[in-house]
Order: structure tokens, then C-alpha cells, then sequence
């Protein structure tokens, strides 16, 4: 086995403990950025559905100013928003390099498309649910918890899965600018040093992390729907 | 009980507004079943979302016993929703929740235990006939078993009040029937005051005893249900009664020349109709017997709104000229309505 792996595997296995530390790398990234991006992505989204227009605190303000901040970070491309959020990062993270330096943009980079995909999944709810919970008396907190998230938990799984799955691809392009994980590991001995075993590799195991996340989110998805 | 005083609503929508109510008095008693009946558009749904608020009126006041609602804080407001319960065309049940969570939802922050919810929830169940359902989810009910769920869930905080827009729309008319029944099985046991919007004049005269009729956001006629339908005095009233009613299908046989219209020197179509209740004499017989005429009763069509027959008869009557008009006097005398659709002259 041992011998295998070091015939089809020659590049890989001279580096292992380096390829170990990528793919811990990529797995901090991933939950950080994630994780933050989770929480501000849901208030964002919530926000935009509850304010638009027709929603149970609209307030056109607030809903323009979001609406147009997040079309602009969403039009921005990655790899520029990498280097263009460098004083910024230096500022919150006190480094622009390493791990804890990609997590700042890869958050900028993740809250705006995931903001849109709660919204989308908020707006799937019937109308109709907002208007019998109110004439059962329910409040507007109780409104967003009890009837939107509980009622959208099948679309939230589903705009969350897809968000999980673009951020892997995010931290693989925060690689590039000196972040560590797989992208970094790849880009630096599979593509520089023309060992595509290595890229191979990179790839194996990113094709298993994102079927993990996808077969979570159905999981969870099925689940939810009745 | 509910009273509206000067009640309106203007919806603003791109430039131009829309009066949905204008200036609406009305007053409902406790303990009885009103119907708001009016073709789409005439205002009723917005009407009826006037008595919860979930539509605040831009003008007027809405008391609820001696509550005035439209003065109330939110909070106030939610507290007194909790006693107004309301189903909805389309249920709007919590398709992720099933049919024991739908019911138990406005429970959450009542104060109650979770054995009292239990126990009170099943009691509902067993009240509207879905105690088996507990566990299923609403897409594995069907239209009519989702009513009842959405009645029970509107029963859970023990209205006084119970708002019902257009709940039978979406369902059959054996469906229907059984919906109502309920409805009238629930005012009944539990005294509680049921508003029923509709466009259908099927369900006021199945359950009401009052009803407003609705037109370009107005109520232009009201009162009790015999007396509106029976003397309808608004063109739109005697539209929805001849909704129900095939009487005026003669003018259509008459136009077509329809052989059974074909008259006889002699002969006159004439349309009888009860304009009172309880019309329990044999007058058809009487008129026979007295005047010599002959009566062929073409069709007819006779429905009860609660106890009481309203409807009439379209006949075709043969006999001397002076004996018809002698006829028709009595009948007239007896407050039934005589009309003469076609008149075929005297015999020469």
C-alpha cells in the first residue's frame, strides 16, 4: 500500500506533513469565514426581506442602502477585492498574510451572495403565513423566527450549502495571495513545480469536501420539507 | 359587539388611490353569524381585515365590545387579535409544522403547561373531527380536513369572534356543506360570533342570519337574510339572487321561442313569489278552485333560509281574463308577488 501510493503519489508523499497543514488550513478558513459569514449574511438577508417593500418593517432607507451595498461587493471580483481590502484587513485582523489575513475578505467576499440567497429563500414564503400568524396575534420577532426561518429552513439549507461550496473555491483563491490550504498547496508544487500529482491530490480532496457539504444541505432540505 | 363608525380605507398605489371601504356603519351582535356577501373587488376582504387591524382604516373608529380598537397600543392590539380568531380562502396552514404544531402555534406564551396544551389541543382536534390527523402534515391533508385544522388552530385562544374570508371558496360543495356545518355547530355550542365574507350566495343562505351586501366598497343593502333576499331592492342583491335561483331563466325559453312557452288565446305565464315568511297555504289549489283556472306549473324553485321557503313558481294560467286578474288580487292580498311575463290576450 505504502509502495503504491508512493509509486502513483511520488510528490505527495515526499510532502506530507505539508499537505496535512493545507487541508487544516483550508478546514479553519472554511469554519471562520463561514461561520461570521453565516451570522451576517442571515441578519443582512433578513434585513432586505423584512424591509422591502410589503414586508413587516419596511423601511425603504435602510432596504436602498443595503440593496446597493451588497450589488456593489457582489460586483466586485475576488482577487481584487483581495488585495483591495488589504488596509482594512491589516486593521481588523492586524495581518493581510496567512489564515487569519484571507478571513476578512473571504467574509466580504461571502455576505453579500449569501445575503441574497436568505432573501431568495424568504421569498418563497407563502404571504399568506405573515398574515394568519398576525391575526393569531404573534409579534414581528415572533413573525421572523416562528414563521419565516422555521418555514424557509428547506431553502436556508439549500442558499447555505451553495454559499459553503463557493467559499471552498474563495479560500483556494485566497491561496494565491499567500493564505495557505490546498489552493496555496497546489498552486505552489502542482502548477510552479509541474507536479500534478499534487494537484490532483488538492483536488480529491476538495471534490470530497464539497460532496460532504452538499450531502449535509440535502439531508437537512429533505428533512424540512413536508 | 363589533361596530364600525365611518369606517374607510384608501389604498395609495403609484399616483392614483383606490377607496377600498368608504365610510362604512355597521354594528353585529354577539353570538350570531353575519355574512359579507359581494362580487371580487367590492371591498369585503378589506372590510373584514378592518375588524383585526391586520388592514388599519385610514378613517373611522372600530369598537370591539367597548374596546375601540383603532386607539389601541400594538402590544394591546396583538393581546385582543388572540380573541379574534380568522381562516383564510387557501388555509394558510405552517406546511413545515404538522397538524398538532399548526394548532398548538398560538398557544406558545399563552401561559399554559405543556400537558394543558396538549390536552387543549386535542380537544380542538376532537372538536372539529381530526383527532386521528395529529401527526400529518398538511400537503398529506386534503381542502376540507385543512379548514378544520386552520378552524381549530383559529379556536385555540377561545375567540369570541371568528372571521372567515372566503373559507369554502377552494373546496367542493359537499366539502362546502360540511365546513359550514361546523361553522354553524361552533356558533352554536360556543356562542361564538361568526363574520363569513363570500362571494357565494350558497353559504349566507346556508348559515346567516344577517347579511351586508357589498358594492364598490359600500354596504348597500343589509339586515336580516329572509328580508334582504326576499325583497332584494339593489340590482346588485337581485343578481346574487338570481345567482341561485333559475326563475328568470324563462325570459332566456321565452326569447329562444321554447315550445312550453307557446301560449294559447287565454293563456298567460305568470311568476309567483314568496315575499314573506312562512307562505304555508295551499294557494295554487285555492286560486284553481276559486278563479276556474287551469295551472301549469312550467317550473319552479323553492329553497329554505332557515326555516322559511323563499323562491317562487313560474306557471302558465288558462282561464277567462277577469278571473285571472281576480287572481292575482288575492294572491297580492296573500303578499305573494305576481308578475306577468307574457300575456297571449283574451280568448276571442
Amino acid at each position: 500500500m505504502q509502495e503504491l501510493l508512493n509509486d502513483l503519489l511520488p510528490n505527495v508523499m515526499t510532502k506530507l506533513p505539508d499537505f496535512y497543514k493545507s487541508v487544516g488550513e483550508t478546514l479553519v478558513m472554511l469554519l471562520w469565514s463561514g461561520s461570521i459569514s453565516f451570522v451576517l449574511g442571515m441578519i443582512l438577508g433578513i434585513t432586505l426581506t423584512m424591509t422591502k417593500k410589503g414586508g413587516i418593517l419596511q423601511n425603504t432607507v435602510i432596504f436602498q442602502i443595503l440593496d446597493k451595498g451588497i450589488n456593489f461587493f457582489r460586483s466586485i471580483p475576488f482577487i481584487i477585492l483581495l488585495a483591495g481590502l488589504i488596509p482594512l484587513t491589516r486593521l481588523i485582523a492586524g495581518t493581510a498574510i496567512g489564515v487569519e489575513g484571507a478571513i476578512v475578505p473571504l467574509v466580504f467576499g461571502t455576505v453579500p451572495f449569501y445575503s441574497r440567497q436568505i432573501e431568495a429563500a424568504l421569498a418563497e414564503l407563502n404571504p399568506g403565513l405573515v398574515e394568519a400568524a398576525q391575526s393569531m396575534g404573534s409579534g414581528k420577532l415572533e413573525i421572523i423566527f416562528r414563521v419565516y426561518l422555521k418555514e424557509c429552513i428547506g431553502g436556508i439549507a439549500r442558499g447555505t450549502t451553495i454559499t459553503a461550496i463557493s467559499l471552498i473555491g474563495l479560500t483556494a483563491m485566497a491561496g494565491a495571495v499567500g493564505a495557505g490550504g490546498l489552493g496555496d498547496f497546489a498552486i505552489r508544487f502542482g502548477y510552479q513545480r509541474n507536479q500534478i500529482d499534487v494537484t490532483y491530490v488538492a483536488v480529491i480532496v476538495l471534490v470530497l469536501l464539497v460532496s460532504c457539504i452538499q450531502l449535509f444541505g440535502t439531508y437537512i432540505e429533505k428533512k424540512h420539507t413536508h | 359587539m363589533i361596530r364600525f363608525e365611518n369606517v374607510s380605507k384608501r389604498f395609495e398605489a403609484e399616483g392614483h388611490a383606490v377607496e377600498a371601504v368608504k365610510n362604512v356603519n355597521l354594528e353585529m351582535e354577539k353570538g350570531k353569524i353575519y355574512g359579507i356577501i359581494g362580487f371580487s373587488g367590492a371591498g369585503k376582504s378589506t372590510l373584514v381585515r378592518c375588524i383585526n387591524l391586520l388592514e388599519r382604516p385610514t378613517n373611522g373608529k372600530v369598537f370591539i365590545d367597548d374596546t375601540e380598537l383603532t386607539g389601541l397600543s400594538d402590544k394591546e392590539l396583538r393581546e385582543k387579535r388572540k380573541k379574534i380568531g380568522m381562516i383564510f380562502q387557501h388555509f394558510n396552514l405552517f406546511s413545515s409544522r404538522n397538524v398538532f404544531q399548526n394548532v398548538s402555534y398560538p398557544l406558545k406564551h399563552s401561559g399554559l403547561k405543556k400537558e394543558e396544551i396538549n390536552k387543549k389541543v386535542n380537544s380542538l382536534l376532537e372538536l372539529v373531527g381530526l383527532s386521528d390527523k395529529a401527526k400529518a402534515y398538511p400537503s398529506q391533508l386534503s381542502g376540507g380536513q385543512k379548514q378544520r385544522v386552520a378552524i381549530a388552530r383559529a379556536l385555540a385562544n377561545d375567540p369570541h369572534i371568528l372571521l372567515s374570508d372566503e373559507a369554502t371558496s377552494a373546496l367542493d360543495p359537499q366539502t362546502t356543506k360540511s365546513i359550514l356545518n361546523l361553522l354553524k355547530e361552533l356558533n352554536e355550542r360556543l356562542q361564538i360570533t361568526i363574520v363569513v365574507i363570500t362571494h357565494e350566495m350558497q353559504v349566507v343562505k346556508e348559515i346567516c342570519v344577517k347579511v351586508f351586501v357589498m358594492e364598490d366598497g359600500e354596504v348597500v343593502e343589509d339586515g336580516d337574510v329572509f328580508q334582504v333576499f326576499a325583497n332584494p331592492k339593489k340590482k346588485i342583491t337581485k343578481d346574487f339572487v338570481d345567482s341561485t335561483s333559475n326563475l328568470n331563466k324563462i325570459h332566456e325559453l321565452i326569447e329562444k321561442k321554447v315550445s312550453v312557452t307557446e301560449l294559447f288565446p287565454g293563456e298567460c305565464i305568470l311568476k309567483f313569489k314568496y315575499l314573506e315568511r312562512s307562505v304555508s297555504e295551499a294557494l295554487v289549489s285555492q286560486i284553481s278552485r276559486q278563479f276556474h283556472l287551469d295551472i301549469n306549473i312550467i317550473f319552479g324553485n323553492i329553497e329554505l333560509i332557515g326555516e322559511n321557503p323563499i323562491g317562487g313558481l313560474v306557471s302558465i294560467v288558462k282561464g277567462k281574463r277577469e278571473d285571472i286578474e281576480e287572481a292575482i288580487y288575492y294572491l297580492r292580498q296573500k303578499n305573494v308577488g305576481v308578475e306577468v311575463i307574457l300575456d297571449a290576450g283574451v280568448i276571442e
